[in-house]
């Protein structure tokens, strides 16, 4: 009852829905970093919403199935191969014990993740299986996996079957520039009126600096409005007074290269922060690549709650009908 | 410690569509952190459904709201309630506290090595951290400054960046607080254990990793046991030491201490020497010098 990681790809972790209650000791969240592919992974293979599986980035592993069962790849648009047997991806399929799941070359998006029928058992950690590999805790022995790696297979499954598929519609696609939404606030005062604007009117290009702790982006140039700093808070023109950072928030040290801060971020901080990604949308984030591109589209709270209801209610149709 | 009107305005934002930032102001003082504490005390209290975490900061606070059963502009609505309800300062305020000794070496050579690498991203690219705090806080030497660092409590303010980093606020007046600026780009590194400055706020940066702070010295000590291998992480069950709260004096330690620690460490046998105490915030405020002196004398009697 194990997946046997032969090839562990570029960085492979096991993630969960994420470690959520100790942002007051420092646990950032971790988990998938696109919720929607993983959550769609779990309920392709019938499995309980909460069951771990695999994302992986830009490269997928090459794992074997040591008994029969049901896996799903959902997330990236990637050729994935049973036993060098393209399968569909977004669509749960049968694979026996002795299978070989390998993946081709990347054709849009970035993280493909990867569901079994009973999810991947790790032990619980802080109360969740994710990997938060910043400081080694969680998932497989708190890293990424290697070749050799023997993972368990766990009893999630509720009902697993092959043949469960998405609606074509329903898949989403990879544009070349991704559209997020952004709710602008906390320390945006800080930036001048113009930094502000162009912020969102840039086109921001994804650095090599793109993980799972945070995106940083090249494209413009951002000014701060001079001020007598307040005390605490230290005298560069970006420091506030430390203070947590929301998931999602964007930061702009030195004005050069503005920081998206995903699931393995620092929960704090004290460089100011211009406003944060809608929580929906870190999903298309997650499958943006170093050298993309990104843009900020600018909503109020009631826009950012009317983008979070659409996402999370077509996840709940796309999982009723899968049921 | 008084701050301006300006810089006492609550500020209520949202962060995205879970988060809920809350500023009591800008500028960090005692008086404004032990209202946040008193806040967030009350907010937890009330356990109001939707309410799924609580972060208390130096001068603010966030609240992680789940907005599908509590919509974030009534969460605010129920935080200003809270403020008002909590008013000034309460002088029966207390905090369950620990007075915790922190051996700390200052001007040790594994943070100088690092912070030379790094000075491209540095406000003064020829000097060190510790020359550049000493320079711009107006000591006239280094080791006044660093006299300085050590000589008095920090209180745990706020926790987080990375599991069980605390900020630590120097329990002396505005006058005598040190302030330094964050580097002007983070460096992408910094060594586990490093004792780092940045704003009003000292921290133990807990496992190796990018940073933003001075660098002025390193702790020999744990702060993070990710396997509770030492007693005080596996008695308390936890993965980290410091808690909100807590009182730290570091204590200024030469090398042949440090190793000795070190070598603690390594076999197991290190655990912390602290005390439990009740700390008043309306106590100190009003006697700084003293409440340190007699928490001092409870740790080291």
């Amino acid at each position: 009852m194990s997946i046997r990681v032969q090839d562990p790809g570029l960085e492979t972790t096991v993630q969960d829905t994420g470690r959520l209650g100790y942002y007051s000791i420092g646990f950032p969240p971790s988990g998938a970093l696109d919720s929607f592919a993983y959550h769609v992974g779990n309920a392709l293979v019938g499995n309980e919403p909460g069951a771990a599986g695999l994302e992986a980035v830009y490269l997928g592993p090459t794992l074997e199935f040591t008994v029969d069962t049901v896996i799903a790849v959902t997330g990236a648009d990637i050729p994935a191969f049973v036993d060098g047997q393209e399968i569909p991806l977004w669509e749960s399929v049968a694979v026996s014990a002795g299978s070989v799941l390998s993946f081709g070359q990347l054709r849009g998006g970035a993280r493909p993740y990867i569901a079994v029928a009973g999810g991947v058992d790790v032990p619980l950690y802080y109360g969740s299986r994710s990997t938060y590999t910043l400081v080694g805790i969680g998932g497989f022995e708190g890293r990424a996996l290697r070749a050799g790696d023997e993972l368990a297979i766990g009893s999630d499954a509720r009902d697993p079957r092959a043949g469960r598929r998405v609606d074509a519609s329903d898949v989403p696609v990879h544009p070349s520039t991704a559209e997020v939404h952004l709710l602008v606030g906390l320390h945006s005062y800080r930036l001048t009126e113009d930094s502000l604007a162009r912020f969102t009117d840039t086109e921001w290009k994804v650095t090599p600096d793109a993980n799972r702790v945070g995106y940083r982006f090249r494209g413009a140039e951002l000014e701060f409005v001079p001020r007598e700093q307040p005390f605490g808070a230290g005298s560069d023109p970006a420091n506030v007074t430390d203070c947590g950072y929301p998931v999602g928030s964007v930061q702009v040290p030195g004005g050069v290269e503005p920081i998206v801060l995903l699931q393995d971020a620092v929960t704090g901080g004290g460089y100011a922060t211009l406003g944060t990604v809608v929580s929906v949308d870190r999903d298309r984030l997650a499958q943006t690549k170093t050298g993309d591109r990104t843009r900020f589209v600018p909503v109020d709270l009631d826009g950012a709650l009317e983008v979070r209801k659409d996402r999370l209610g077509a996840l709940d149709r796309i999982r009723s009908a899968l049921a | 410690m008084t701050a301006t009107e300006a810089e006492t305005e609550t500020r209520y934002d949202h962060g995205g569509d879970e988060f809920v930032y809350v500023e009591l102001s800008a500028a960090m003082s005692l008086p404004v952190h032990f209202r946040s504490l008193a806040i967030t005390r009350r907010l937890a209290e009330e356990a109001i459904p939707g309410v799924e975490e609580i972060a208390p900061s130096n001068a603010s606070y966030m609240v992680r709201v789940d907005p599908d059963r509590l919509h974030p502009r009534d969460l605010v609505r129920e935080l200003k309630r809270i403020e008002g309800e909590v008013g000034e300062l309460s002088d029966d305020l207390t905090v369950a506290s620990r007075i915790i000794d922190v051996p700390i070496m200052l001007n040790d050579p594994w943070t100088h090595e690092v912070l030379m690498k790094f000075r491209d991203r540095h406000q003064d690219p020829n000097g060190t951290d510790l020359d550049y705090g000493a320079r711009i806080n107006g000591y006239s030497s280094t080791e006044d400054f660093i006299d300085a660092l050590a000589a008095s409590p920090y209180l745990v303010t706020m926790m987080g960046f990375v599991p069980g980093l605390p900020w630590c606020f120097q329990l002396v007046p505005r006058e005598r607080q040190v302030e330094v600026p964050k580097y002007v780009r983070p460096r992408t590194e910094t060594p586990e254990r490093a004792f780092g400055f940045g704003g009003a706020f000292a921290v133990i940066y807990p496992v190796k990793g990018a940073g933003g702070y001075q660098l002025f010295g390193s702790a020999p000590a744990p702060i993070f046991d990710g396997e509770q291998r030492l007693p005080d992480f596996a008695e308390n069950d936890s993965v980290v030491f410091f808690k909100h709260g807590d009182v730290i004096n570091y204590r200024r330690v030469d090398r042949e201490e440090y190793d000795d620690v070190r070598a603690q460490v390594d076999a197991g046998t290190w655990r912390y020497s602290y005390k439990e105490l009740e700390f008043s915030p309306s106590r100190f405020l009003a006697d700084p010098d003293g409440t340190n002196a007699a928490m001092k004398e409870v740790l080291y009697g």
